[in-house]
């Protein structure tokens, strides 16, 4: 043995190291392949030895081999191997050759869950670390499934260099394993608040990343991450933070008002250019979720563009680019803002930078108007000529394309210069958007009928000079517009003035070369326009045209039935037996132009590209049931079903064979009686559509305006005289049109001038008919062409919604997991189990086992009773060791403890740490209406005193009793899912119980909605700034109105905020009460003081040293229309009774010249339920409550409740700060509890209009008291 | 997201890559050569981002690269991350590379291939940016290093003994 590895070691030193193989690459440079092969084989030797050293070499020149491009997986497992070695410098390169080179389907991964298991858990902080990296590298589901209690755990390592690690792969773990997400979300959000940054940021970067998948999620965040934008100073965090309120704010309005403030500020003081762009880009996101509406905004986003300018103006070609990107966003919702920079953006036009030009390409989209249009076009044309690189040549055609065709046509006014601009694109060599110019060419000639006659001559030209186009390359993309050509010149041949010579160019021999699809066309249009010249001789007598043409198809024709091309072969063999049919008439001098003609009569309209897909099912038909049973699997697998849906596609529309996209075309050639049926049906469908509230109409405003009459000859299409000449020598043509433009709109100015002087109502006349051509505004430019744009056709009763777009292979989606809902207790993370049996099976019969794996924790759960109680009793034991020797470090011990409290599973967590575990279902429901809270501090104007969330829309107000604390909307449903997963571990829980109620009685409660007072904190910092007046979502505000006169108002908010504090005296508790100030009037209100005649029962909190009697100043003044808020702390004796407290304000208002005292009386209503606290209460904790003789009872009838039974629960729950305990049909026990410890429960029923409440608390008085309250608060609605 | 990151010379010859996801050898070799050529193309005073890049990006996906004397720095990131922010992320690795090796030059790259991806998974994991202070990552790489270099000291002088 001692042998082997002395030989070993001595072969090693011969071996190669990574340093030799890179040097003796680098010397065999002519023959590298055959040197490395030599090198793999030596490697491959090199890793049959036992000597570990030798295998960690041999693989760390693998992974430089592997980054050159050299297969090295099937040296998987002696990665493995590496990966297992007990020393740190080993283990790390192989790590390293795994992150390289393994992957989901690399099977040994399955071999290494327990030596990475191992690894994570090692006391060398490096040989977790290099875990933890090698792990983000590879992990796969399984391994995510079952190590994600171990990395759970390291998340609370005493090292931050760990910790940060830790929550960093988090991401990966719940994108691998989403089950994860929810039970391990409570402990990620408490790395928010790590103490250190590198944890901090890592955990924000992790919920920024989730939260962008998924916003909607993580709205209830958005206070902490405020609080943490305003604190932090970390520049990485902020960008991150800033960027995920950027994805935020769409959501939640109110949201973004309230970032408008601090980002402003951050605009202004930040030195750092990335943080500065970042804002500048929230911001944007901001005005674009607050869209119009508000006026007073526009300074913001005059600081946005003025900020950007800046940026665009900078030398850095960096900040240009960025300043352009940023630009583009604004662009969108602000486009006057935008526009006034034009100058700048046309300049970027020029830059030698691609990217930026590119940038600033995007940017003209939005910036042109039917004024600048063909100016800017012009400048584009310009850059498509100088354009070196196909790219950006294909980019400006592309974006030309773009910004003329954009909302319909809006921006065109002349469609010849159009064309024209079009006709010259072709020109373009090797662009690859040939279709793009053909199906634009295609959709101006069918929907803009007055140009056809100009559209086919161009086409006609073209069609003569298609070998300019062709030249010798068969790839050539611009081919596809001679699709277009040919198509429209045989369709609308009537416009033609020469058919014969277009004909003659269809049917050149060369066309044969052309790609197949387009020769097909080719072949129908020679015969459309076959047909037309024979229509144009009818009754000339002198047969010699006819028979000259006829002559000239039967000759070229059998060119192209010897197509290879099915579609060609097919359609000219057809034709070629007509002609040959035909001419043997015409010599029989037999009339056939008419019959000819027929065949290619009536017209054709545009059908929408999403027109197929909106046809909705008809009822009874179900598209997935079969229609003749599968007769067995394997033949199933050959004939699809579904290809009965798909043949029929092509007799409904007409098959179609290039990507002519875009617009499909549907030949509408229908016999007198069809039309005639048709029409019926669409009066019909008219006069449905006119009943039918949901239709979405086509409003006077949109260019969309659907057709109804079944012909485009129905249209009203008017005339116009063409004032501008067909060809103009010299210039190219668009140029000349741009000039001819010019001239046309100042003789327009100038008739306008005139016609002004008139009446108006002669100008208006003239008007009156305009179909379309879009907003009149604009500078009053009148289209050359009064343009008919026919619009697309969409199938009866098409579905309104558009096709949800989400890629369903998304990873992310797996994670849109509410993570508000209170935990179930069947959510957890699957605990370390024995799994190495497992690791072979295939992954279905895994998911079975991961089923198995997280029930075993719970039948295990007796056994280890036991167990854990020991484990708590050293858990308290090492505390007071800990205290008793403070400044010692245990660390092995514990990390051991933190990983046998993890390990024991999540409800005895939450025993040991009461304040946390109560809060997870409190802080669930509480932080929804927190969030609420948050956004809505904004005190509501008038005297609406609330809008409760619940229902908003019906809820009358209900004056007396405002409350926070709101639950869900639907309490009920996740209440419910709860309690049946409580239900099989029942007796556990009532241990929990106990133990938490004994732990609750030595801490006296005091961590309820801590949470609140973040909250809270902010609130005040915040208020000044929003405008209240603009609300406008119905905020739910528990604001009531205190007092009201000519200067001031006084709105109090109280009950929410209801908390004990902590080391109070006595049995006393503290109320908070929230009042907000509004200044009214005009003038500048200081010097405000507040004082409240106190009650034996209930005392204002004065600071020490002042009277009984003295007031207290409000800590602030208050200019005209501003309002802010104030808190007032009351110390409460006796909580069973109802309170009402008198004071008064004195302030003094300040006008310019003089100022005058005054003074307001209140009175402050502190409710019963203003002393309650929701406060969650499992079902069994909840009987054995019932059980409990010392609870007197009580009970209250409500007569003529007319509400839905969770719409019920919702408002007590809301008004009254009780939480659903159960709740089944008609029936629901309800719970609260008071600042003083009472409990109250609640049973209510309902049947019809009638309410019966059962109540039990042990304070009767206060049981009363609420219970009027209640009763109150279902009178007034 | 990172998606990823890579160092090649002048001439396009990889010395460093770093992909966040799955790819096939070929297909990263592919996404060497086309990166390169969308990047060597580009004049000096241009700006540092580039969209496009058929095979790694779609339209969400941007490269962010810097080029210092004759090696290229390129990441390729999604919208998620501040442009800004991962220029001054490749400063940090240059400049932390220039620490770890003393006036970093191509040649330690190209012979301590692995040393430069061990101060790269302090600074990038998984595709996420770590941690960005540069002497926190110095001080890892560092009690990594002598970690290793106290093991091989071990691991010699017992075959010493032998």
């Amino acid at each position: 043995m001692a042998l082997k590895i002395v030989k070993g070691s001595i072969d090693r030193m011969f071996d190669k190291n990574l340093q030799d193989l890179v040097r003796g690459i680098r010397n065999h440079k002519d023959d590298e392949a055959k040197y490395i092969s030599t090198c793999i084989d030596e490697i491959k030797q090199e890793l049959k030895q036992d000597n570990i050293a030798v295998k960690a070499n041999a693989v760390c020149k693998l992974t430089y081999l592997q980054m050159l491009g050299y297969d090295v997986s099937w040296a998987a497992f002696n990665i493995v191997e590496v990966m297992s070695s007990s020393k740190f410098t080993y283990k790390r390169i192989g790590y390293l050759a795994a992150s390289q080179c393994f992957h989901e389907s690399t099977d040994v991964i399955m071999l290494t869950t327990n030596q990475i298991r191992k690894d994570l858990s090692s006391p060398n902080q490096y040989d977790t670390g290099v875990a933890l990296t090698g792990l983000s590298c590879f992990v796969t589901p399984d391994l995510a499934r079952d190590l994600a209690n171990d990395i759970m755990t390291l998340m609370s390592h005493t090292k931050p260099y760990i910790r940060k690690k830790a929550v960093l792969i988090m991401y990966k773990v719940f994108l691998k394993y989403p089950e994860s997400l929810r039970p391990a979300f409570p402990r990620l959000k408490e790395k928010l608040e790590d103490p250190d940054p590198g944890v901090q940021s890592a955990a924000v970067n992790v919920i920024c990343e989730l939260a962008r998948r998924n916003p909607k999620n993580y709205l209830s965040l958005a206070p902490l991450f405020f609080k943490l934008m305003t604190s932090s100073t970390n520049n990485w965090v902020l960008i991150k933070i800033i960027k995920l309120f950027g994805a935020l704010t769409p959501l939640e309005p109110r949201l973004g008002k309230k970032l408008i403030e601090p980002l402003t500020n951050l605009i202004h003081s930040t030195s750092a250019m990335s943080l500065l762009y970042e804002c500048v880009n929230t911001v944007i996101a901001v005005l674009i979720s607050l869209s119009s509406g508000m006026p007073n905004h526009s300074a913001s986003i005059q600081l946005c563009v003025q900020k950007l300018r800046i940026l665009i103006e900078d030398s850095d070609q960096n900040l240009k680019y960025l300043g352009l990107l940023a630009m583009s966003k604004i662009l969108k919702t602000h486009p006057k803002s935008v526009q006034s920079h034009k100058d700048l953006i046309l300049q970027c036009l020029d830059d030698k930078d691609e990217s930026i030009r590119l940038r600033a390409l995007d940017l003209l989209y939005g910036m042109v108007s039917k004024k600048n249009l063909m100016e800017i076009v012009k400048k584009l044309m310009l850059h498509v000529d100088k354009a070196e690189g196909t790219t950006y040549r294909d980019e400006l055609l592309t974006k030309i394309i773009d910004i003329c065709s954009q909302s319909n046509y809006q921006y065109i006014t002349n469609f010849e210069w159009y064309i024209s601009i079009l006709v010259e694109l072709t020109r373009l060599e090797g662009t690859r958007h040939g279709h793009l110019i053909a199906s634009q060419m295609l959709d101006v000639a069918i929907r803009v009928k007055a140009i056809r006659v100009f559209a086919v001559a161009q086409m006609a030209t073209l069609l003569d000079n298609a070998h300019l186009l062709t030249g010798n390359m068969q790839r050539n993309g611009i081919c596809e517009v001679l699709y277009a050509a040919a198509w429209i010149c045989g369709e609308f041949s009537e416009h033609l003035e020469n058919p014969m010579q277009t004909l003659e160019a269809m049917l050149r021999p060369k066309v044969a070369t052309l790609p197949g699809h387009i020769q097909a066309v080719y072949v129908q249009n020679a015969a459309k326009l076959f047909a037309t010249v024979l229509k144009s001789q009818e009754g000339n007598t002198d047969g010699t045209v006819t028979q000259d043409t006829s002559q000239l198809m039967i000759e070229r024709l059998p060119v192209f039935v010897q197509s290879a091309n099915l579609e060609v072969q097919e359609r000219a063999s057809c034709i070629l037996q007509l002609v040959k049919y035909i001419q043997k008439l015409q010599q029989k001098d037999v009339e056939v132009a008419e019959e000819v003609s027929a065949l290619f009569a009536g017209e054709l309209n545009p059908v929408a590209p999403k027109a197929q897909k909106k046809v909705p099912v008809p009822e009874g038909l179900d598209l997935d049931t079969w229609i003749n049973e599968p007769p067995s699997e394997s033949e199933s697998e050959d004939e699809q079903p579904k290809a009965i849906f798909t043949k029929e596609e092509p007799k409904h529309s007409r098959a179609r064979h290039t990507e002519v996209d875009e617009k499909e075309l549907a030949r509408v050639r229908c016999s007198k009686t069809v039309a005639a049926f048709t029409a019926i049906r669409r009066e019909a469908r008219k006069q449905e559509q006119a009943n039918n509230p949901f239709y979405i109409k086509s409003s006077p405003s949109s260019q969309k305006v659907y057709q109804e009459t079944p012909g485009v000859d129905h249209i009203p299409v008017i005339q116009i005289d063409l004032t501008v000449p067909l060809k103009v020598p010299g210039l190219p043509m668009s140029d000349q049109y741009v000039k001819l433009e010019e001239e046309r709109r100042q003789k327009e100015r100038a008739e306008k001038k005139k016609k002004d002087k008139k009446k108006r109502k002669e100008k208006r006349s003239g008007r009156g008919k305009k179909h379309d051509s879009g907003p009149e505004s604009e500078e009053d430019i009148t289209p050359a062409h009064m343009v008919d744009i026919v619009t697309e056709e969409m199938p009866e009763n098409a579905l309104p919604s558009d096709d949800d777009e989400k890629d369903p292979n998304d990873p992310h989606k797996a994670l849109d997991i509410d993570l508000d809902k209170p935990l179930a207790d069947s959510e957890k993370i699957p605990v370390r189990s024995h799994r190495a049996a497992e690791a072979a099976k295939s992954p279905v019969e895994d998911r079975d086992a991961d089923g198995i794996a997280t029930q075993l924790p719970k039948k295990k759960h007796g056994k280890e009773k036991r167990e854990e109680k020991k484990k708590k009793d050293k858990d308290r034991e090492r505390k007071k060791s800990k205290d008793e020797k403070k400044k010692k470090k245990h660390k092995s011990e514990e990390k051991d403890g933190d990983l046998l409290g993890a390990e024991v599973d999540e409800p005895v967590v939450q025993s040991e740490e009461p304040s946390q575990a109560s809060e997870p279902p409190t802080s669930n429901s509480a932080e929804v209406s927190d969030l609420d809270f948050w956004l809505s501090n904004a005190p509501v104007p008038s005297n609406i005193q609330e809008v409760p969330k619940v229902a908003a829309a019906e809820a009358a107000s209900a004056a007396e009793v405002i409350s926070g604390g709101a639950q869900d909307s639907e309490p009920d449903e996740p209440k419910d899912a709860e309690m049946e997963a409580t239900k099989p571990s029942k007796h556990k829980k009532k241990k929990q119980k106990k133990e938490k109620e004994d732990k609750e009685k030595k801490k006296k409660k005091h961590h309820h909605y801590h949470h609140h007072s973040d909250g809270v904190g902010e609130e005040s910092v915040q208020n000044g700034t929003v405008e209240e007046e603009e609300e406008p979502l119905p905020s739910m505000s528990n604001y009531c109105l205190l007092a009201e006169n000519s200067y001031i108002k006084m709105m109090m908010e109280d009950a929410d905020q209801v908390y004990d504090i902590q080391g109070n005296l006595q049995d006393g508790s503290q109320v908070v009460v929230s009042v907000i100030f509004e200044n009214k009037c005009d003038s500048f209100l200081k010097s405000m003081e507040f004082n409240v005649l106190d009650s034996l029962n209930s005392k204002l909190q004065r600071p020490e040293g002042s009277g009984p009697h003295d007031s207290l100043a409000v800590p602030f003044q208050l200019p005209p229309g501003v309002s802010n808020e104030a808190r007032y702390v009351f110390t409460v004796q006796s909580i069973v009774m109802p309170q009402k407290l008198k004071g008064t304000l004195t302030f003094i208002v300040k006008t310019e010249e003089s100022s005058t005292h005054e003074k307001l009386d209140f009175k402050l209503h502190f409710t019963c339920t203003s002393y309650l606290i929701t406060t969650p209460c499992y079902s069994d904790a909840f009987a054995k409550l019932l059980e409990s003789a010392d609870l007197k009872s009580s009970s209250v009838r409500l007569e003529g409740v007319n509400m839905p039974f969770h719409h019920l629960l919702a408002r007590i729950c809301f008004h009254h700060h009780f939480s659903v305990v159960e709740r089944i049909d008609s029936c629901a026990s309800m719970y609260s509890r008071s600042i003083q410890g009472h409990h109250v429960c609640l049973l209510v029923k309902t049947s019809g209009q009638t309410v019966s409440i059962d109540a039990k608390c042990d304070e009767p008085m206060l049981l009363g008291n609420v219970l009027d309250e209640i009763k109150q608060t279902f009178s007034q609605c | 997201m990172i998606k990823a990151i890579l160092i090649f010379n002048n001439h396009g010859k990889p010395r460093l890559s770093k992909f966040y996801e799955h790819y096939t050898e070929d297909t990263e070799q592919q996404i060497i050569r086309e990166t390169f050529h969308l990047v060597s193309k580009r004049d000096e005073n241009v700006c540092n981002f580039l969209e496009g890049g058929m095979l790694i990006g779609g339209s969400d996906y941007k490269l962010i690269y810097r080029h210092y004397a004759t090696l290229y720095f390129v990441f390729c990131v999604d919208s998620s991350e501040s442009e800004l922010g991962i220029l001054d992320l490749i400063q940090v690795f240059v400049e932390t590379l220039d620490k770890c090796f003393e006036n970093v030059c191509e040649l330690d790259l190209i012979f301590h291939v692995d040393k430069v991806h061990n101060i790269l998974a302090e600074m990038v994991m998984g595709g996420m940016v770590l941690e960005t202070n540069m002497n926190e990552i110095i001080t890892q790489v560092d009690a990594q290093n002598k970690m290793e270099k106290s093991e091989t000291f071990i691991f010699q002088s017992t075959r010493q003994d032998r």
